[in-house]
C-alpha cells in the first residue's frame, strides 16, 4: 500500500490538520511502511466474527436525567483562548 | 534518617501511625531528593512544593486526630494527563501547555480523600502516544539506570519518579503497555488494571476502549494499597464496573501452591533479546519453586496478529478523541488569520507533535469512507479472536507469564525516526489493552545493569491473582533492593 502525495493531504484534509510539505513528504512514506505492517491482517479468517469495540459486558448505561449543579462560568471560561463577556471568540464561520 | 525518601507507602504509613515521622517531614525530604534527582532524569513537568507542603501539613493533622488512613500524608507524582484542578495538565503537549482545567479526575478525588500529598505532574510521551518519553513536546525522561537509555513509555515520568525516589508512589495510564512496560524499563512495580477497574473520568482520552489508569510503586504491597483507594464504580464514567472492590491487601499471600501458571511461546519471539529469555525462564523456574503448576507449552497464535490490529484500533479511537483540539474553548489557538478552517488547521499543525499527527494520520486514513472495512472493521473482528483466545486459556490458567518487553531499554535516539520499530517495544503488552484484562510487570533481574519485568496477566477482574503470584516472586527475590546508580 503506497500513499500518493494527494492522498496525504487528502486525509490530512479529513482531519482538519495542516502539513506543511515537507511533513506530506514524511508522511508518504512513513504512513506506508506502517500501511505495509498493517497487510499481516489479511491472512486472518474473520468470517462470521462479529467486530468487538469495548470489553466490559456492560450495555446501555443510563442515569437519572435530573439537573445538576454545573461549573461556575469563570472556571469554565477560565482556558479561552479569546473571550468576548462570557462567549468564546472565533473566527467568522459565514464569510 | 537522611533517606526518608526510600521509604515504601507501607513503612511510611507505619512511621506516620506511630507518630515517629510527620508528613511535613516525608514531604520535605522527597522534594529535597526530587531537586537533586530531576537536574539528572526530568521525570516532572510541574513541581507543586508549597501545595505538597499545605498538604502535608492537614494531612499530619487528620493522622493527630487519629483518621490516617493507608495514603495520607504520602507523597505522590500524576502523571500529566489526569486533570488536576488549579494545576496544569498538559499531556505533554504545546496545544494543552497552559490549560488547568477546572476540576479533578476521580482518581485525584479519591486520593484527595485519602490525604495524599501531590508532588507534582509526570512528564510521558505527547498524549500518551510513544514507548520512550521522548515524544514529550518539552524534554525527554531519562532512565536512573542509564541516563543514556530511555525510561520506556508513555508513563516514563512516572515510572522513574518511583525508580529514583522522588515519590512514594506515582500514577500511570496504559493504553497499550504505558504503565508496565515504563515499570519493566525502571525496575518498579506496575499494574495496568481490568478495563472498568479504575474510572477514566478526568483522563485525557487517548483511546477509550483501551485507555485503563493504575499505580506505579516500589513494592507489589504498595501496588495493592493503591489498588485499594483509586478502584471501583464511578457514576461519572459510564464504562467502569459496579463490580465490588476487594481488599487487594488480603491476596498477598508469599506461596503459590495449586496455581496454574501458563507460558504462551509466542510471547517468547524472535528478534527477543537472549539475555531477556535467560531471565524469564530463571524467573518461571522461580515461580514452579514457589508452587506454581507451570505449562511451558501454552499457544496463543493470534498474538502475532495484535501489533496491526492495536495500530489500526488505537490510532481510529485517537482520531476521534484528538479532534476536539481545534483551538475554541482551551489549548493553543491560531489567531493571525480570519479564515475559521486555516485557524483549526493550523493549530493542529504548530500545536501537535510528529508522533500525534502520525496517529490521527493513521486513525483518520482507517475510518475513511473505502477503508472502514479493510482495517477498522477487520481489526475488531480480529480483537474478537485475540479476546478469546484469552479467554479460552484462562479456562485452564489462572495466570500467563510473559516478558514484559523483549529488550532491555534502548538508547535516547535509537528508535525515533522508526516508528515501526518504536511500535515493536509494545508487542508484549498491547494484546493485554485489545481483550481488556489486567496485567502487572515486576522486577525480575538485569542484563548488565539494564532492568528487565516479568509481566503477569490474569481473568478480567482477577487482579487478585496477579498481585499473589507478583507478591510471592518479590518476597522470593531481591531485585526490588537494587537502587539506580545515582
Amino acid at each position: 500500500m503506497k500513499l500518493t502525495r494527494e492522498e496525504v493531504k487528502h486525509i490530512a484534509l479529513l482531519a482538519r490538520l495542516g502539513m506543511s510539505e515537507a511533513e506530506v513528504e514524511k508522511f508518504m512514506v512513513q504512513l506506508s511502511n506502517i500501511l505495509e505492517n498493517f497487510e499481516v491482517l489479511k491472512q486472518v479468517d474473520t468470517s462470521g466474527l462479529p467486530p468487538t469495540a469495548q470489553t466490559v459486558a456492560l450495555q446501555n448505561v443510563f442515569r437519572a436525567d435530573g439537573p445538576q449543579p454545573s461549573y461556575p462560568v469563570e472556571d469554565v471560561m477560565a482556558n479561552a483562548p479569546q473571550r468576548e463577556g462570557d462567549f468564546f471568540k472565533i473566527r467568522p464561520v459565514l464569510e | 534518617m537522611d533517606d526518608l525518601y526510600r521509604l515504601t507507602i507501607g513503612e511510611a504509613h507505619q512511621l506516620l501511625k506511630r507518630k515517629q515521622l510527620s508528613s511535613v517531614e516525608l514531604t520535605k525530604a522527597c522534594l529535597k531528593r526530587l531537586a537533586q534527582a530531576e537536574e539528572k532524569v526530568h521525570a516532572c513537568i510541574t513541581v507543586c512544593g508549597e501545595m505538597a507542603m499545605r498538604q502535608a501539613a492537614e494531612a499530619d493533622k487528620a493522622i493527630g486526630s487519629g483518621k490516617a488512613k493507608p495514603l495520607t500524608g504520602i507523597p505522590t507524582i500524576i502523571k500529566d494527563n489526569m486533570c488536576t484542578r488549579g494545576i496544569k495538565t498538559t499531556c505533554a503537549s504545546r496545544i494543552l501547555e497552559n490549560f488547568v482545567p477546572p476540576y479533578n479526575a476521580t482518581v485525584v478525588e479519591k486520593l484527595n480523600a485519602a490525604g495524599v500529598v501531590v508532588l507534582g505532574k509526570a512528564n510521558m510521551d505527547e498524549f500518551a502516544m510513544g514507548s520512550s518519553t521522548e515524544n514529550s513536546a518539552f524534554f525527554p525522561t531519562r532512565n536512573p539506570w542509564d541516563l543514556d537509555r530511555v525510561p520506556g513509555g508513555s508513563s516514563g515520568g512516572s515510572a522513574v519518579a518511583v525508580a529514583a525516589d522522588e515519590a512514594v508512589y506515582t500514577l500511570g495510564s496504559d493504553t497499550g503497555g504505558s504503565i508496565r512496560q515504563p515499570a519493566g524499563f525502571c525496575s518498579v512495580v506496575g499494574m495496568k488494571p481490568t478495563y472498568g477497574r479504575v474510572s477514566r473520568f478526568g483522563l485525557v482520552a487517548f483511546a477509550s476502549s483501551l485507555d485503563q489508569i493504575g499505580p506505579i510503586t516500589k513494592t507489589v504491597t504498595d501496588c495493592a494499597l493503591v489498588m485499594n483507594v483509586i478502584s471501583g464504580h464511578d457514576p461519572r464514567d459510564s464504562t467502569s464496573v459496579p463490580n465490588p472492590v476487594p481488599d487487594y491487601t488480603k491476596s498477598l499471600i508469599p506461596d503459590l501452591k495449586k496455581l496454574r501458571i501458563g507460558i504462551p511461546k509466542e510471547y517468547l519471539v524472535e528478534g527477543m533479546q537472549p539475555e531477556v529469555r535467560v531471565i524469564m525462564q530463571a524467573a518461571i523456574a522461580k515461580l514452579e519453586e514457589l508452587g506454581a503448576e507451570v505449562d511451558w507449552n501454552v499457544s496463543l497464535p493470534h498474538t502475532k496478529y495484535a501489533l496491526a490490529a492495536y495500530y489500526i484500533l488505537a490510532p481510529s479511537e485517537a482520531s476521534a478523541n484528538l479532534a476536539r483540539y481545534d483551538g475554541v474553548k482551551y489549548g493553543f489557538s491560531y489567531r493571525d488569520t480570519s479564515n475559521m478552517w486555516e485557524a483549526m488547521e493550523k493549530t493542529k499543525q504548530f500545536g501537535f507533535g510528529a508522533e500525534v499527527k502520525r496517529r490521527i494520520m493513521l486513525g483518520t486514513y482507517a475510518l475513511s469512507a473505502g477503508y472502514y472495512d479493510a482495517y477498522y472493521l477487520k481489526a475488531q473482528k480480529v480483537r474478537t479472536l485475540i479476546k478469546q483466545e484469552f479467554d479460552h486459556a484462562f479456562e485452564k490458567y489462572d495466570a500467563l507469564v510473559t516478558p514484559t518487553s523483549p529488550t532491555v531499554p534502548f538508547k535516547l535516539g535509537e528508535r525515533v525516526d522508526d516508528p515501526v520499530q518504536m511500535y515493536l517495544s509494545d508487542i508484549c503488552t498491547l494484546p493485554t489493552n485489545i481483550a481488556g484484562i489486567p496485567g502487572i510487570s515486576v522486577p525480575a533481574g538485569f542484563v548488565d545493569g539494564l532492568p528487565v519485568g516479568m509481566q503477569i496477566l490474569g481473568k478480567h477482574f482477577d487482579e487478585a491473582t496477579l498481585l499473589r503470584i507478583a507478591f510471592a516472586y518479590e518476597q522470593a527475590t531481591d531485585w526490588r533492593k537494587k537502587r539506580p546508580p545515582m
